[in-house]
């Protein structure tokens, strides 16, 4: 695969970690906030928050579609896979995440409800029409990354005539979570100096839209690709911008993400969805047009207007999680209490535990040492 | 020598016959298909199959045994099957406690409705993996279940071995100072079978690394017979398992250099590409040596001598941790902890 080990060169990588330790100014703090869930997972995975200067530290942000997944929302797919004669599909991570009282779709499962991990939503289409006679589910979720292939397999279901499947509807969008992060800059929340902004969500979307980031909340934001060295150039361009003084969108992943992103994949996802009025997100609460509904056109393969799904009652969170917080930039997973203790991968009880992109499970998974020994 | 018994019914249709519920009911359907498919496939000349259990030899030394059980979907896969991968996986077990494998049992659940060609092909891969291991399979089982409740065939087998008396490898005997060696690249196993299952196509394809590691093992043994502390061979959760579990059960900790660890390029890339680590991928053909200090050069050589073995690495060491974290040196000089495996493997979503 071209664009792996070039982007992993301990040497290139020791260069850039050189030209940050100069950039960085000592007599300040930067904090970044990366957005995605894959930045978090990289920057875990290869150790990049060790090599670099004291003063320049990383905050994780909301950008796993899994972790920012409402309770019911979850909670009422586990209702239908138990309740009805039907196949629910899903990608993996979704699978284990805990609903009411640490229920998943796996334990479902074990009782008997049908649940299929698939690797493509095309998987769960060819199910549908290996079936004829039973109602295939699709548990659509992501961000604007996932979402298109959502559209192209509504629109085939649509030309087919395939009766037995729809699709349940969880797909998100980045920029207004992103506003909701600075928004919540006058109630307490973290200081960020800049973004880190999304890799494959930008592919899509391109860069136009966040564009607010630097004009309204003069913060700076980089779109970096998921590879070390994607990071660490990525994070000398925002020292850059903050050490002069200016805010851009700057675009460090040109070589796969242009301005105005993929246009086919913007018409697919136009004529497919709508925006819902408001939508919740674990940890950031109701934010208004964040996520996508299926177009009154498809309604037909849509799974809210097929099945019930509305009815169920609310998943109360743990307690003491501190997933809220996490998800906002304020606090990091070791600050939790249930850190490491009774909040593991093994048995999540909060939503950054459960993926393995989620900040928790990244720290977890690859970071422990260092806080356990702290 | 009496001639054998002229069948008792119809002859198998090899070609276009499946698994019936006759074939595990105990009457003339299943001794023809144990004469004429597992019998003949195992030991032509030999009946100890026609019996329930074997008599053996009692060899020289402390008896080794193991058991293990396959389910693998596909049946078959790049660079192997269930078959090959049920030998080996057991002959396996045994060497990693220095053993030499001399006998196998094989027990045979089979899901009617499975197609004979199958089952033939299987059982000839069998009969190959164990002739090549040097190892006789003595006895055996089948039993069929309605379709549906089983996915087509799992195999079970039971391996006897020998181990010379006063040669202790055992996974508690990791002591700090000890370096840790790995036999080769990682993750080829079980990406293959992922790729086949999936219907995933590559321009390189990705070949599974199943083999017995017994003639490995008895290379290292001549080499270094002291300096052997612990053999492992990192098969379902792979090299993190595998040296969590080591960690835990000597007490201690692991230090690895990601830079010295192999993967082969394009187990690296579906790796990449479907959000799934390396260390935690299946491997059924590797294994991982932790040896004393002054022992290692020779070991690292004579698993390089090896064809099982060319691509071995120096991949770390055991230190003193009463956490018994397995951590790692990153390509970038960061750390990283490699933790147990959680769970399935689920690919990422974004």
């Amino acid at each position: 695969m071209r664009y792996l080990n070039e982007f992993r060169d301990p040497h290139l990588a020791q260069q850039l970690l050189t030209r940050i330790q100069r950039e960085a100014d000592p007599r300040r703090n930067y904090q970044l906030l990366e957005f995605c869930g894959g930045h978090t997972h990289a920057i875990c995975r290869h150790g990049i928050a060790d090599v670099l200067p004291e003063n320049v530290r990383l905050l994780h942000g909301p950008g796993c579609p899994v972790c920012v997944l409402p309770g019911e929302r979850l909670q009422a797919a586990i209702d239908l896979a138990v309740g009805a004669p039907l196949t629910l599909c899903s990608y993996g991570d979704l699978l284990r995440v805990p609903g009411a009282g640490g229920d998943t779709l796996f334990k479902a499962r074990a009782r008997g409800a049908d649940v299929r991990m698939v690797y493509a939503i095309d998987d769960a289409l060819h199910l549908a029409r290996a079936q004829p006679g039973r109602p295939v589910v699709f548990f659509a979720i992501g961000f604007e990354t996932t979402a298109p292939s959502t559209a192209v397999a509504l629109l085939r279901a649509q030309r087919e005539g395939l009766g037995n499947f729809s699709v349940y509807c969880n797909h998100v969008l980045t920029p207004p979570a992103l506003r909701a992060l600075l928004a919540g800059a006058d109630d307490g929340a973290a200081r960020i100096d800049g973004f880190i902004g999304p890799a494959h969500v930008s592919t899509i979307i391109g860069s136009q839209p966040y564009a607010f980031v630097a004009t309204e909340y003069l913060r700076p934001l980089v779109i970096a690709g998921f590879e070390p060295l994607d990071v660490l150039q990525a994070i000398l361009m925002l020292l850059r911008q903050c050490n002069t003084g200016v805010a851009r969108v700057e675009n460090e992943y040109s070589r796969v993400v242009n301005p105005l992103g993929n246009r086919k994949a913007q018409a697919l996802l136009a004529e497919v969805f709508g925006t819902r009025a408001h939508f919740a997100w674990r940890g950031l609460g109701e934010l208004p047009e964040s996520a996508l509904a299926i177009r009154a056109g498809f309604a037909a393969w849509d799974a809210e207007r097929r099945f019930d799904l509305s009815g169920t009652a609310a998943v109360a969170e743990v307690g003491a999680c501190q997933c809220p917080a996490v998800l906002r930039g304020q606090r990091q997973p070791q600050d939790c209490p249930l850190f490491a203790r009774a909040c593991t991968p093994d048995h999540p009880l909060g939503a950054c535990m459960v993926s393995a992109e989620g900040a928790c499970a990244a720290h977890y998974q690859h970071g422990r040492a260092r806080s356990v020994r702290a | 020598m009496r001639p054998r018994p002229a069948p008792l019914a119809a002859a198998l249709d090899l070609r276009q016959g499946r698994v019936e519920q006759a074939h595990g009911s105990g009457g003339r359907a299943m001794t023809h298909l144990i004469e004429t498919l597992f019998m003949a496939a195992f030991d032509p000349g030999a009946a100890p199959l026609a019996e329930d259990a074997a008599c053996l030899e009692r060899p020289a030394g402390r008896l080794v045994l193991s058991t293990d059980s396959h389910v693998v979907s596909p049946l078959f896969f790049p660079g192997g099957d269930i078959g090959c991968l049920a030998v080996n996986g057991t002959l396996n077990d045994l060497a990693m406690r220095g053993a030499q494998p001399l006998y196998l049992a094989a027990s045979f659940i089979l899901e009617e409705g499975l197609p004979l060609a199958d089952l033939q092909r299987i059982v000839a891969s069998m009969a190959q993996a164990a002739r090549a291991a040097g190892v006789a399979i003595v006895t055996g089982d089948t039993k069929v279940v309605e379709r549906g409740k089983g996915d087509g065939v799992f195999i079970t087998t039971t391996g006897v071995g020998v181990v010379a008396d006063g040669l202790e490898i055992s996974a508690s005997r990791a002591q700090p100072g000890d370096l840790i060696l790995l036999s080769g690249a990682l993750g080829d196993h079980g990406l293959a079978v992922l790729a086949q299952r999936e219907n995933l196509r590559f321009e390189t394809p990705i070949l599974s690394d199943t083999a017995a590691l017994h003639g490995l093992v008895a290379a290292l043994l001549v080499t270094a017979p002291d300096g052997l502390h612990c053999l492992r061979d990192p098969t379902r959760g792979g090299l993190g398992c595998a040296l969590n579990e080591i960690a835990r059960q000597s007490g201690v900790g692991m230090r690895l250099r990601e830079a010295a660890i192999p993967v082969h390029e394009p187990v690296r890339a579906l790796c990449e590409f479907l959000g799934l680590d390396p260390l935690y991928i299946a491997n059924e053909g590797k294994l991982l040596a932790i040896v004393a200090a002054e022992a290692a050069p020779a070991v690292l050589a004579a698993l390089r001598a090896h064809p099982l073995g060319s691509e071995a690495m120096l991949i770390g060491e055991v230190v003193a941790d009463e956490d018994r974290f397995v951590d790692m040196e990153t390509l970038l000089g960061g750390r990283r902890l490699v933790d147990w495996p959680s769970g399935e493997l689920l690919p990422r979503i974004c």
